[in-house]
């Protein structure tokens, strides 16, 4: 489980992942952990969900900062998806809070 | 040697020589002097007190990025920032060298205005997301990016032309 509390750990504020709505416009919501990321899904514009898909920025930060590439992976299935709007945000907050689940359930029985 | 900080007031002859130099500062004084009527030790007197005074801060090249093979975007970041920390925002972001103006305005928010360059959007919004958006303090960021420039002077010289009327 040393890998899911590495999952859901808490990272540097550098690290962060920050919501923009386009290139260079920051909508001043940022997560620095998978919980906090769950969290924005579900409350940003989804215009700046459609941004970050499509870039591909969303599985490239659970991979490379939260090191979860099951999880990107999924995110990635979902970009082939052509999802869009609150379809998309439904979706994308699913995704995420069930592997979110997964991971502090997994935790939570091994202590 | 730099005489800091005394208000110093300029004359007709003073502005001239500005404007002289700001269309180009390389010219010498003796043909500065001819352009104006005056002596070339007269401006160059009037050329050193102002650089003394800090009046004429430096001298610089106005360099098209386009003809050095340079590619890249302008862009203009309005960062809305958190009082407490703007000056803190304002030192880190002026720091940067592909930052090249920094500006706080107040408007009904503090805002810091700053002008940046860089290769291409994804480079622009690379530096915005990993550089800009986590300094503390920092509560939202709107950029537009320049397609144009029409015009860039560093400082008013002359009266506006005078509106035509129509009809």
């Amino acid at each position: 489980m040393e890998s899911a509390s590495r999952i859901l750990r808490k990272v540097l504020r550098e690290e962060a992942f920050y919501f923009f709505s386009s290139i260079g416009n920051y909508i001043g919501d940022s997560a620095a952990s998978l919980e906090e990321f769950s969290e924005k899904i579900k409350e940003v514009n989804s215009k700046s969900l459609e941004f970050h898909l499509y870039r591909g920025d969303f599985e490239k930060w659970v991979d490379e900062v939260l090191g979860d590439a099951e999880l990107a992976k999924k995110i990635k299935e979902l970009r082939n998806q052509q999802l869009a709007g609150d379809h998309l945000q439904d979706q994308l907050y699913l995704t995420i809070f069930r592997r979110y689940n997964e991971l502090k359930t997994g935790l939570t029985q091994s202590v | 040697m730099k005489i800091k900080r005394q208000a110093v007031s300029l004359d007709d002859l003073d502005w001239k020589i500005l404007q002289a130099l700001r269309e180009n500062a390389k010219q010498t004084y003796s043909e500065t002097g001819r352009l104006l009527n005056v002596a070339h030790s007269t401006v160059y007197e009037r050329i050193k007190k102002m650089e003394e005074h800090g009046i004429i801060e430096k001298y610089m090249a106005v360099v098209d990025f386009e003809r050095a093979g340079m590619k890249h975007i302008t862009a203009v970041m309005t960062i809305i920032t958190d009082p407490k920390e703007s000056e803190k925002v304002a030192e880190k972001l002026s720091k940067f060298n592909n930052v090249l103006e920094v500006y706080t305005s107040l408007s009904e928010e503090l805002l810091i205005i700053a002008k940046v360059i860089a290769g291409d959007q994804s480079e622009l919004h690379s530096f915005i997301a990993q550089s800009v958006a986590p300094m503390p303090g920092v509560l939202r960021i709107r950029t537009s990016i320049i397609t144009k420039k029409h015009k860039e002077e560093g400082f008013p010289v002359g009266p506006n032309p005078t509106s035509q009327k129509e009809g």
